[in-house]
């Protein structure tokens, strides 16, 4: 278990982590999500001891590895771009973590390569210990460093931006095979991203982080359906914002009523989040955001619709059944979200 | 207060490191320059500006002058029609042409020399039809432009090719897309992007030209007030035991190895040009 | 001239800009008129002496002993310089401390102060009665007129080279391969020798490389420091000069011959290492 303590963390003037608190459960697969600033990787960083808290504690089944230097931590570390060693062959590479071990800890010669060429074959790279770095494909790349950080046996993997270097067609094979990797060896994993479908697809749960501050830990569900923040509502999943006021339980879109129960929200400015696919078009005097369709396309198995609605300058983006007819530019829908979530303006 | 970064060393080793590097540098480059400046003036200032004043020293001084004012342009023409053709085009044996063009950099400059005595001396191969046409080079003012210019002559190009192949041909295209001829495509769209690696060169180019002494001093004949650069002068007046004068000429040179210095490095730090690697 | 989809222009590839011929004739034809046709007489000369007479007056007694004292100072002064110069180029790359932009300008100054002016000022500070050499002639040490002093020279004028080498390549090096050595295990000093050191070792030996035929052939700044004792302190540049002098064109012209061909298969060999590390590295 991986439980860091109230951990703070500067950079000169520049707040990176503030008073971060996190349990991590063996075998987890985590998402360390948030744009680029939030402190995301500063803070795997500082778990796997290449940096070091201002304040705060980080633990390992409960011992207390604050101080414990980045080699004595057992911690495997990916690196965003890959930082493999160009003049080693990819088996050297591997056998790295092995062959700097102390005498009495170093396994024998022979006993390291037949590892290096089990992790080899374990990443799927089997017969190209002989090649140098240079020689291999950014994927290939990827798994040369993910298979160099398993050799030590780590009892933490940790990755930044695995996927970030690599094209999209790469990115999506190699995300598939990872998760399948996990389950198969389960092993506590934390991994970076800012590419929230990347912690939605991979990620057992995903911390979303902004300006040094966890916004929410949840699993990808939870997250993306009750986000806890309007920044997390934003950050996670396409939504559609809308300024209104609450007055007594009731919502007001400039002098529009809406049809949606805001029971239990405080009066004053307030923001509606609802998703492009959860809404449905109501008659044109229902309690819905009256919208001019301005543009129109097939999007997957949807239509997507963005229009304008009244004086508001945000476009409202919609999706619609790609079976029924289309509506056409310039026609006037009333649309009713579905669900929706209520964000008071003020503080945050 | 600092933040304890992983991959360093403590405190003590890097005081330990830059503490022998800043001695190392300070005993075999920053203590040899001031030696300079400091025997220059030895006997005071006066004495120093009656040694740069003296007609054979002013006379050095013209002549170095005149040397690199010939030799730097026709190295300026050579680099910038060289590194175009190198880098603008693809053709086979390209390699084998950047590899000639650095050629006078693995020969000592002694022999750079010679090799121009061979051909224009007395002795040497065109000598006799030299002399017949009363032709001087050796020994006279254009073997030492020559010499000059063979020592030279690889360093604006240098400094060009490995720039202008960075910066590839896109801009050269498109400037040929929307009609300009050759000649408005270099003055408008290459040369305000290499101008800074062309100062660059040039200033390389000038503080070799200047202080070049092998070559020169085997073509020159060391004729006083008539084939003596500043070097050479520096060398006549250093064996007749006229050190403070050899230290005042010395020290000419020296202010132009510290402009030199300056005038880089602003164009490092100003305009974040970052020039090859070694090679002179 | 310039018919770009012409088929006799099968050596280089069609392009859209104008000026291949003007530039590409006028750059060669000025390397072979200023460069190569120069070149080409010394080896010219060379092959019209007879095998004989190059070997006897290409490899004399005293020849040899001024290309043994050419190439082994400059080799020893190449080994200091490889030694302090990754010194310096680590210092400059890793660590800041005040005045750091100066100190990265001086050290080319080896490249900007002309030679003679460096030889006369390492003569003023290693000669018995100068700044330095005052105080190590009563010990009965001597610098100036020794192979020493032509050490120091070189090292002088080298350091340069192997700086500039180095300094890129260490400055390449990104910060996450050492981290990720020590994430793997790895003490510092393991990291060193195993995984820095044998990233800038091409570096180091091309700066090496450049420094040492650099010295080879090195003129100004020795012959005020070495004394110019035939045997002794006479490096071989010297002696083509002096051979000149004499009027003795045959044995300039050898004694060039054999520096030049040892300087290119220097060059060659430096060509071959960069080659074979850049297809290691694929750079």
């Amino acid at each position: 278990m991986i439980t860091v303590q109230n951990i703070s963390k500067r950079f000169g003037d520049y707040p990176a982590l503030h008073n971060i608190n996190l349990t991590i459960e063996p075998g987890e697969f985590i998402a360390l999500l948030g744009p680029s600033g939030s402190g995301k990787t500063t803070l795997m960083r500082i778990i796997a001891g290449l940096e070091f808290q201002d304040s705060g504690h980080v633990l390992f089944d409960g011992e207390d590895v604050s101080t414990r230097k980045v080699a004595e931590r057992g911690v495997g570390f990916v690196f965003q771009h890959y930082a493999l060693f160009k003049h080693m062959t990819v088996a050297e590479n591997v056998a790295f973590g092995l062959s700097v071990r102390k005498r009495k800890d170093r396994p024998s010669k022979i006993d390291i390569k037949a590892r290096a060429e089990e992790l080899l074959g374990l990443v799927q790279l089997g017969g190209l210990g002989n090649r140098y770095p240079a020689q291999l494909s950014g994927g290939q790349r990827q798994r040369v460093a993910l298979a160099r950080a398993l050799a030590v046996e780590p009892q933490l993997l940790l990755l930044d931006e695995p996927f970030g270097a690599l094209d999209a067609k790469v990115r999506k094979d190699l995300r598939r095979w990872l998760r399948g990797l996990h389950e198969q060896m389960g092993l506590t994993s934390i991994f970076v991203t800012h590419d929230q479908e990347e912690a939605l697809e991979l990620a057992d749960r995903i911390v979303v982080m902004d300006h040094g501050v966890i916004e929410q830990v949840g699993t990808a569900e939870q997250v993306y359906m009750e986000p806890a923040s309007p920044f997390v509502s934003d950050f996670v999943g396409e939504i559609n914002r809308v300024d209104v006021t609450v007055t007594n339980g009731l919502i007001r879109l400039n002098d529009r009523q809406l049809d949606i129960a805001a029971n239990g929200y405080a009066d004053g400015p307030a923001q509606l989040h609802f998703r492009p696919h959860d809404v449905e078009l109501a008659g044109a005097d229902a309690g819905g955001l009256p919208i001019i369709v301005s543009n129109l396309f097939r999007k997957g198995g949807k239509w997507r619709v963005e229009g304008q609605c009244g004086t508001l300058d945000r476009v409202i983006e919609i999706d619609l059944d790609a079976t029924d007819t289309p509506p056409h530019v310039g026609a006037e829908l009333v649309v009713r979200p579905t669900k929706s979530r209520i964000f008071h303006t003020t503080g945050r | 207060m600092s933040q304890r970064a992983i991959v360093t060393e403590s405190r003590f080793a890097r005081g330990l490191l830059i503490g022998s590097a800043l001695a190392f540098l300070g005993f075999f480059l920053l203590l040899p320059l001031v030696a300079v400046f400091s025997e220059a003036l030895k006997q005071g200032v006066g004495t120093f500006w009656d040694a740069v004043k003296e007609p054979d020293a002013l006379a050095s001084i013209r002549l170095t002058l005149l040397i690199a004012a010939i030799s730097v342009p026709l190295n300026v023409v050579f680099g910038i029609a060289a590194s175009w053709a190198i880098t603008k085009y693809s053709f086979r044996g390209k390699s084998l042409l950047i590899t000639l063009i650095d050629l006078p950099f693995s020969v000592s400059p002694v022999v750079s020399g010679l090799i121009f005595v061979l051909l224009f001396g007395a002795h040497g191969w065109l000598g006799p039809w030299l002399s017949a046409h009363d032709v001087k080079i050796i020994f006279a003012v254009p073997g030492i432009i020559l010499a000059t210019v063979f020592i030279t002559f690889p360093f604006v190009a240098r400094e060009l090719i490995p720039l202008m192949m960075e910066q590839g041909k896109d801009d050269e295209e498109a400037a040929v897309s929307l009609g300009a001829n050759g000649w408005q495509t270099f003055w408008h769209v290459t040369l305000p992007n290499i101008r800074w690696g062309l100062l660059y060169g040039v200033l390389l180019c000038n503080a070799r030209a200047m202080g070049e002494f092998g070559a020169v001093s085997v073509v020159s004949g060391h004729i006083r007030g008539l084939t003596n650069t500043m070097p050479l002068h520096v060398e006549i007046l250093y064996n007749e035991y006229d050190f403070v004068g050899a230290f005042a000429v010395a020290s000419l040179l020296a202010v132009l190895a510290l402009v030199t210095l300056v005038a880089k490095s602003v164009l490092e730090w100003r305009f974040d040009y970052h020039h090859g690697g070694a090679g002179h | 001239m310039n018919r770009p989809f012409s088929k006799r222009n099968r050596w280089r590839q069609p392009s859209v800009l104008p000026g291949f011929g003007l530039t590409f004739g006028f750059s060669l034809g000025w390397l072979t008129l200023i460069v190569l046709i120069p070149l080409a007489t010394i080896f010219l000369k060379s092959a019209g002496m007879g095998w004989s007479d190059f070997i006897k007056v290409g490899f004399s007694e005293r020849a040899v002993a001024a290309y043994r004292l050419s190439f082994g100072t400059a080799a020893a002064a190449g080994l200091v310089n490889a030694i302090f110069g990754l010194l310096v180029a680590w210092v400059l790359v890793r660590y800041s401390f005040p005045g750091k932009k100066i100190v990265n300008a001086l050290v080319d100054l080896p490249f900007a102060l002309p030679t003679a002016v460096a030889g006369i000022a390492l003569t003023a500070l290693y000669a018995p009665n100068g700044w330095i050499g005052q105080y190590l002639d009563p010990l009965g040490i001597k610098i100036a007129f020794t192979r020493i002093g032509i050490i120091i020279a070189l090292v002088f004028i080298g350091l340069p080279f192997v700086v500039r080498s180095v300094e890129p390549v260490l400055a390449d090096l990104g910060k996450d391969v050492e981290e990720a050595a020590a994430t793997l295990g790895a003490t510092r000093r393991q990291t060193f020798t195993r995984v820095i050191f044998p990233a800038i070792g091409p570096a180091l030996l091309t700066g090496f490389a450049l420094a040492f035929a650099r010295g080879v052939g090195e003129y100004g700044s020795v012959i005020f420091i070495s004394g110019n004792m035939p045997g002794k302190t006479e490096i071989a540049p010297l002696l083509i000069v002096t051979q000149l002098e004499q009027y003795a064109y045959d044995g300039a012209t050898a004694i060039a011959t054999v520096m030049m061909i040892a300087s290119f298969a220097i060059l060659l060999g430096i060509n071959l290492v960069q080659a074979w590390s850049r297809g290691r590295a694929g750079a």
